[in-house]
């Protein structure tokens, strides 16, 4: 591997080169050092891409629906990237990432570009690089990029913090929308989609989530559209664009938009320092002084002279917590 | 980093596995992906009738180091040089080719002498492929 060659990816992957993003996005999930020097290079000019995450149950239909958005996208002139991500199997680490069967014949067409991921044993429906992936797909020049989570049953929405806008599916057959309102799920659709418009039960599912979400408007004013949508067939695409581009003017011109972009910021922060101190040692990160200081900390912790939180507080610097 | 005493995070192998052609069958193809998922690869699989531009295409886009085709129409003389012109015209030369399915003995060498490493008949246990694969896939350079 040679650093020299670095400058040289990044600079092709700005330029557009597809063989250059495949690679990128290689080195990024293998927590490459060159990948990492990649990323740096390209991150001032990133930040410009709508990022919709599509998340939803197991079998819902968000692939076959980003195929039909593809479609649509494609029609208005976009330049659409796509990341497709699969759980990794926990007890053999590998994966069958199988996203793609539902994708249709886009290649020979060079503005659209799509990546399967594996989780890599994250939980929430992402993986842990999704976020550095998504730089370089916006540095390639994609917008916008449609980011397809793991299945999702119960409360695995990072997405929400990653995307701009949130496309959450739900289809029919699967219970009244309760079960939506359980985990929490529901909030985090900007936009909802009630896939399977031709099974039994999809326009009594509409109806029963817009009496629980018409409540729920955003202090600048959104509130979360319910569309029906056959993936299949690809009715009800168009309008759901139309949704789409509504919401980006949205983030636009209301405080919004910033205040997504404050959020992902964070969430990627804190994710890779999460990162960083889930590592067996993290002691590279600390200063030699510190060093004792955590591995004191840790010890105190195990022999009960001191709390988690405390031990916490010691190493951020701030007064302990104080028992009430 | 001179501090961290982690090893550095192995690299999952990327395997495509596709089926080119119109035969419609794809269960080996499937009991094949979910083999080597057991053995620890990232398999993406693209399902049936792929065609060659189709198969390049996300060979480039998945970066994969592993490219399996598996074929039951008999159309693998036709299809393979295509694919493999397909995949040097992306200028990805580099990836290890594999084949299964029904080929007949008469053509495992055309097919060898053409760069597929390495041709599985029904005969191939799902361990012997996966290490065959393990064995084989290339150690690449991180810059194209
Ligand atoms: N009847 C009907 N079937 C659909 C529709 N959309 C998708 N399907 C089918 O539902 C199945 C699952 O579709 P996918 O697109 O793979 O669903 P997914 O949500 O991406 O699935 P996972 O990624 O495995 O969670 C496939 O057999 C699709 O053909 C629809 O609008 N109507
Ligand atoms: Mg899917």
């Amino acid at each position: 591997m040679s650093r020299d060659a670095t400058p040289g990816l990044g600079v092709r992957l700005l330029s557009g080169d597809l063989g250059a993003l495949a690679r990128a996005a290689t080195l990024v999930e293998n927590g490459d050092p060159v990948g990492r020097v990649v990323v740096e290079n390209i991150h001032p000019r990133t930040g410009r891409a709508h990022v919709v995450g599509v998340t939803g149950p197991p079998g819902a239909g968000k692939s076959t629906l980003i195929d039909a958005l593809i479609g649509e996208l494609r029609g208005r002139g976009h330049r659409v990237g796509v990341i497709l991500i699969d759980p990794s199997s926990p007890i053999s680490g590998g994966a069958v990432l199988g996203d793609r069967i539902r994708m249709g014949q886009w290649d020979r067409d060079n503005h659209v570009f799509i990546r399967s991921m594996a989780a890599r044993g994250h939980a929430g429906g992402l993986a842990p690089t999704t976020a550095a992936l998504i730089h370089l797909f916006d540095a390639a020049g994609f917008d916008p990029i449609l980011v397809e989570t793991v299945g999702v049953g119960q409360g695995e929405i990072e997405v929400a913090h990653l995307a701009q806008t949130t496309l959450l599916l739900q289809v029919p057959g699967l219970g009244d929308g309760v079960q939506a309102i359980k985990a929490g799920i529901l909030e985090v659709g900007d936009i909802v989609a009630v896939n399977k418009a031709d099974l039994p039960g999809a326009e009594e599912l509409v109806h029963d989530l817009t009496m629980m979400v018409t409540a729920d408007t955003d202090p600048d004013g959104w509130s979360a559209p319910i569309l029906l949508t056959n993936a299949t067939a690809g009715e009800g695409v168009r309008e759901l664009v139309d949704r789409l581009e509504a919401h980006r003017r949205y983030l636009d011109i209301t405080g919004a938009g910033r205040r997504r972009k404050e959020i992902a910021a964070r969430f990627e922060v804190f994710g890779l320092l999460r990162q960083e101190l889930e590592q067996e040692s993290p002691l590279h990160l600390l200063q030699k002084d510190q060093i004792d200081r955590w591995r004191g900390a840790i010890s105190d912790v195990v022999e009960r002279k001191r709390t988690p939180g405390a031990a916490v507080a010691l190493l951020l610097g701030q007064a302990a917590p104080s028992p009430s | 980093m001179a501090e961290n005493q982690g090893s550095p995070p192995a690299r999952p192998v990327r395997v495509l596995i596709a089926k080119p052609g119109l035969d419609g069958h794809d269960r080996g193809a499937k009991v094949m992906a979910r083999a080597l998922r057991d053995a620890g690869f990232e398999v993406i699989y693209t399902g049936l009738f792929q065609t060659p531009e189709m198969i390049a295409a996300a060979a480039l886009q998945e970066d994969v180091d592993v490219v399996g085709l598996s074929i039951l129409s008999g159309a693998h003389m036709v299809l393979f040089p295509r694919i493999i012109d397909a995949l040097r015209a992306r200028g990805i030369d580099d990836v290890l080719i594999v084949a299964g399915g029904t080929i007949p003995d008469d053509d495992i060498q055309p097919l060898l002498d053409l760069g597929v490493a390495a041709v599985f008949g029904p005969g191939t246990s799902l361990g012997e492929a996966a290490r065959f694969i393990r064995d084989h896939a290339p150690v690449r350079h991180d810059v194209p």
